[in-house]
Order: structure tokens, then sequence, then C-alpha cells
């Protein structure tokens, strides 16, 4: 294996000028903000927010900010799945040789890509939560678990109480990740040479195989990188489901925000609680995408 | 399904035409080609000769004329479409070996997802026509960890592990640097002495005139001269052959 290049690590006269500038220009917004502004700085109350202490039990245990970030990951988490299936499907299907299956993947991408999220969230949630959600079930599920299940399914989808809640945001927001989804797969699987399949068939395996071990395997490593955008982007995006009252990050900084009366605290910190979890996520990515490709060496 | 057509032939096209969108690719092509019999295509660029062979196995549909390899005939039926398959095996310019599988695996990959073969009896068989096309050594590497000869010989091999009755070769030597050649062209050599079928289309001249039984000349959409390859190359009978074989033999 050859040395990995390295770009040169060297600082030149430029790069002073380039930091000496933004530095400046860093500290005069501070000053104005600070001099205009005249806000009197106050983080006592965020910590409390985090955890609190239980008098009952003498522990502590994690309060509004912490519980708003556990829904914001378990939420992101289960969307990220959920749209992946479904973006997967409708990607292959935009694919097909078949007029159907890439018309209606057609219509679904463009019908999601064209209407902001906001009026989709509102009018798919309550379609799902009024249509959808009975179907499934939920309800008789809560009433009928033992408490063992009822533990489990508390852990992977927040309390029972909020889970027919949790359940159609997180299916509205997988929707809708689903559409870019399906494009991104779309053009992995239209980057792979059109010589691949051929040589596929002539070994005899049928339109299925061709997709599933010769297609399929170098799309995806075509398909990482901009997956990890499109996931980052609905991490950030479940903020939006504080619109349709699920309880996550978003939805409960408002609400410290608002009682609190410290705007640029509370949200400053979200944000920066926003920003760990993103960039997270794209190191994870990051690593995954240097893992595969190992072949190309 | 008759396979027993009574006569020698493994491949037959009558009156074949083939268009894309307004343009003619392919115009009435009569071909047949027998048991054993090895095939040298040659003609301009852009004159249809892969359009001709990928017509074979149907990696391009004909409009017109009818194809029949060793008894089945071509048609819509995804049946009859993976029976030619199963018996035809193709080697492309530009090799088109699975950049993600280890040389082992692309020989392994169609045995065993088409055929259904086990995988310790896949490998064995695709060591076997590793050895044929001289790189055994090279089974655990990777398609880009190999020179284009080389990469050339396991696609002949991934072909061969499929035991296809016909091969078909699209200038298989074009993409390749000159000395890696003669590597590839020896291997097709070996598999013509092994009785295979074989039609190629090539510019290599020598390889023609050593294994070729019937050398066809194409030119517009159309097979203009069919001939031994004695007559072919001594007394070329169209003005257009004369004019092609000048040229490429000129230098
Ligand atoms: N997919 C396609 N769509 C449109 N036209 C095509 C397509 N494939 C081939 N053609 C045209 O059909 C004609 C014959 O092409 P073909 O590839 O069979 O030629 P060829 O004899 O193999 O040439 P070369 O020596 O360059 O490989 C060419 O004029 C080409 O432009
Ligand atoms: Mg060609």
């Amino acid at each position: 294996m050859a040395a990995p290049s390295r770009k040169k690590r060297r600082i030149h006269a430029l790069d002073i000028i380039v930091l000496a500038a933004v530095i400046t220009l860093v500290g005069y917004i501070a000053y104005r903000v600070d001099s205009v502004l005249v806000y009197k700085w106050d983080w006592s109350a965020i910590p409390s927010y985090l955890f609190r202490w239980d008098e009952k039990t003498g522990t502590l245990v994690p309060n509004l900010l912490i519980k708003g970030l556990v829904t914001t990951i378990r939420i992101a988490i289960w969307a990220m799945v959920v749209a992946s299936i479904l973006g997967v499907i409708l990607g292959i299907a935009r694919t097909s040789e078949r007029l159907f299956p890439r018309l209606v993947s057609w219509a679904y991408v463009e019908f999601i890509r064209n209407i902001p999220p906001v009026p989709f969230l509102f009018l798919f949630y309550f379609f799902i939560s009024s249509q959808i959600i009975p179907l499934l079930g939920i309800d008789e599920f809560i009433h009928s678990a033992s408490p063992g299940t009822l533990t489990v399914a508390e852990f992977l989808f927040g309390p029972a109480n909020l889970m027919t809640n949790f359940v159609s945001g997180m299916i509205s927001l997988s929707m809708m990740s689903a559409a870019y989804i399906a494009e991104i797969v779309r053009a992995g699987i239209q980057a792979v040479p059109k010589g691949q399949r051929e040589a596929g068939q002539t070994v005899g395996l049928s339109h299925f195989a061709v997709m599933r071990y010769v297609i399929l395997p170098q799309a995806v490593e075509r398909v990482v990188p901009p997956l990890a955008g499109q996931f980052i982007t609905l991490i950030k995006d479940s903020s939006l489901v504080a619109l349709i009252s699920i309880q996550e990050l978003s939805f409960l900084a408002m609400e410290i925000a608002i009682s609190e009366q410290r705007f640029f605290e509370v949200w400053i910190f979200t944000g920066i609680m926003y920003f760990v979890v993103c960039y997270a996520c794209a190191l994870a990515f990051g690593r995954l995408e240097r893992r595969m490709g190992a072949y190309r060496r | 399904m008759a396979r027993n057509t009574g006569d020698n032939a493994m491949i037959r096209l009558e009156g074949v035409s083939k268009w894309f969108g307004n343009f003619r690719a392919l115009c009435d092509v009569d071909l047949t080609v027998d048991q054993g019999e090895r095939v040298v295509i040659c003609g301009p660029s852009g004159s249809g000769k892969s359009t001709l062979i990928r017509c074979i196995n149907r990696l391009e549909e004909h409009e017109s004329g009818r194809i029949v390899v060793d008894g089945i005939v071509m048609d819509d039926d995804t049946k009859h479409i993976a029976d030619i398959r199963a018996e035809v095996g193709m080697v492309f310019q530009q090799f088109n070996l699975f950049p993600h599988l280890s040389v082992l695996e692309n020989c392994t990959l169609g045995p065993m997802k088409a055929r259904g073969i086990g995988r310790a009896e896949a490998q064995k068989l695709a060591m076997e026509y590793l050895e044929k096309v001289h790189i055994p050594e090279q089974a655990g590497k990777f398609p880009s960890q190999l020179s284009g000869g080389q990469q050339q010989r396991v696609a002949i091999a991934r072909s061969l592990c499929m035991t296809p009755k016909v091969m078909l070769f699209d200038e298989p030597t074009s993409a390749l640097d000159p000395e890696m050649i003669k590597e590839v062209l020896d291997v097709m050599i070996e598999l013509a002495e092994t009785g295979m079928t074989m039609i190629c289309v090539t510019h290599e001249m020598g390889f023609a005139k050593t294994v070729a039984d019937k050398m066809i000349f194409m030119d517009a959409g159309q097979i203009v001269e069919a001939a031994t390859p004695a007559d072919f190359f001594s007394n070329p009978k169209s003005e257009r052959t004369k004019l092609f074989l000048s040229q490429i033999l000129s230098h």
C-alpha cells in the first residue's frame, strides 16, 4: 500500500493574514453585540435542565434537555432506518425498466421535493396519526403488553403515553427523507457502468441477482458520502417535528426558553447539542467511507 | 423446444435487422456458425460488429429476423433468453470485471448464483480455469491490482466457468498495451484448440490467420464478404474489403 499523501501542513504568510482577519471580525462582532444588546448573560439555569436531583431516589436524573436530546436521537435513528429502506426501494424503482414503478417513484420524489417540510409535516402528521396509527395497533399493544416488553418498547420508542405521537412524527420525517435518499440511491445505481450489468447478464445472473451482487455493492460505496449529508439533514430536520408537538430537543428548548426567559443561552446551548450530534454522525460516516473501497487500492 | 435441428449449426441468424432510433445498425444479416467453427469479424468502426454479436446474447434486442442459438429461438421469453445466455460466454473490450470482488469471486459468482453450485465446487472449477489462462496465483487479488492482460484473461476464465458452448469476443485486445496483447491471444488460441465455437471481433489479423475457419467483413450494418482466411486475405472480392485490408495491413 502506498503511503497516504498528506496535504502540506506548513503555515504561510497568507494563512496568518486570513487568521488575523477572521479573529478581528469575530472580535468586532462580539464587541458590537455586547455593546448594542446590553445583555446580561446568565447560564446558571442550563445545568439544572440537563440533570436534576431526584429527592425520592436520591440520584441525579436526566432533565428536559437530556430527555429531549434522547428523543431527538431516537427519532433520528428510527427515521434513518425507515427512510433508508423506503429510499432504497424507491431508488431501485426509479431505475427500473418497467414504466409503472418508475412513474410511481418519480411522482413520490417530485411530490415531496416540491413542497416545503412544514405543510407536509402538518398534513401527513394528521393523516398518519388518524389513519395509519390505528392500523398499527400501538394503543392495544401498550395496554396488553407485559411490563417486560413495555420496558423494551419504551427504550426503543420513548414513553408509552407519547408513543403514538412519536411514531407518527417519525414516519412523517422518514417519508420526507426517503424522497431525497431515493434520489441518492438512483444516482448511485446509475453511476455504475453499464458494462457491469452486461457482464453480470452474460455470466447468467438474473435481473435480481445482477442488482443484488453486482450493482448494489458498487452503488453503496458511491452512496455513502451523500447519504451522510442526508442523515445530518435528517437530524437537523427532526427539529421540525416540534411543530407537531413531538417532545424532542427543540420543542423542550422552546418551552425552557420561554419559561426561563433566557432565549440566547438556551438556544445557543441547544445549537451546540445539535452540532455535537451531527458532527459525531459526520465523523462516523467519514470513518466508514475510509474503510470501504479497500479494493480500489 | 426443438434443440435438434438436424444440422450442425450452433448459431443461425436469418435476416436480422437492428435499429437505434432511425439509424439502422444491422441490415438483413444472415450468418450461420457451425459447432466448433471459429469466425473472425472485422470491419471499420461503426459498421455494426459489436451490435451483431451483442444480439446473439440479447445485450441488444433485434427488431426483425430470427436468431437461433443451439436450437433455442431468441424471442421475448425470458426463459429462452436465460437458456441462450447460459450457453454463450462473452468477453468485452473493457474487461468489465467486477471491481468489488476478488479474481476468484469474479469467477465463482456466476456458477454459484446462476447455477446454484456450492462454494467449494465453484472455487475448484474457477481454479481450474484460472490455470487454463495461466494466472492461478492471482486468485486472491482484486481486478484493479492486475495488469490489463491479466484482467482480460480473468474475464475469459470467468466466462469459461459457466461452461459455455459458444464464446463471443468483442475486440478483446483493443484496450491492451501492445506487450500484453500476445498473452491474451495465446489464451484464445489455446481455447480455439479445444474445439470451442468462437466468434471474435478483432483486427488482429495474425490471430485471424491462425485460428479462423471463416472471415467476415462488415460495413454499414451488412456482411459484405464471408470467406475462408486464405481467400479473404489473398483475393478479396469486394472493393471495400480490399481497401479495408490495405489500410489495416499497411502498418
Ligand atoms: N446504444 C446505441 N444507441 C445508438 N446508436 C448506437 C448504439 N450502439 C451503437 N450505435 C451505433 O450503431 C452503429 C454500430 O455500432 P457498433 O458498436 O456495432 O459498431 P462497431 O462495428 O462495433 O464499431 P467499433 O469498431 O467502433 O467498435 C454505430 O454507428 C453506432 O454509433
Ligand atoms: Mg465495437
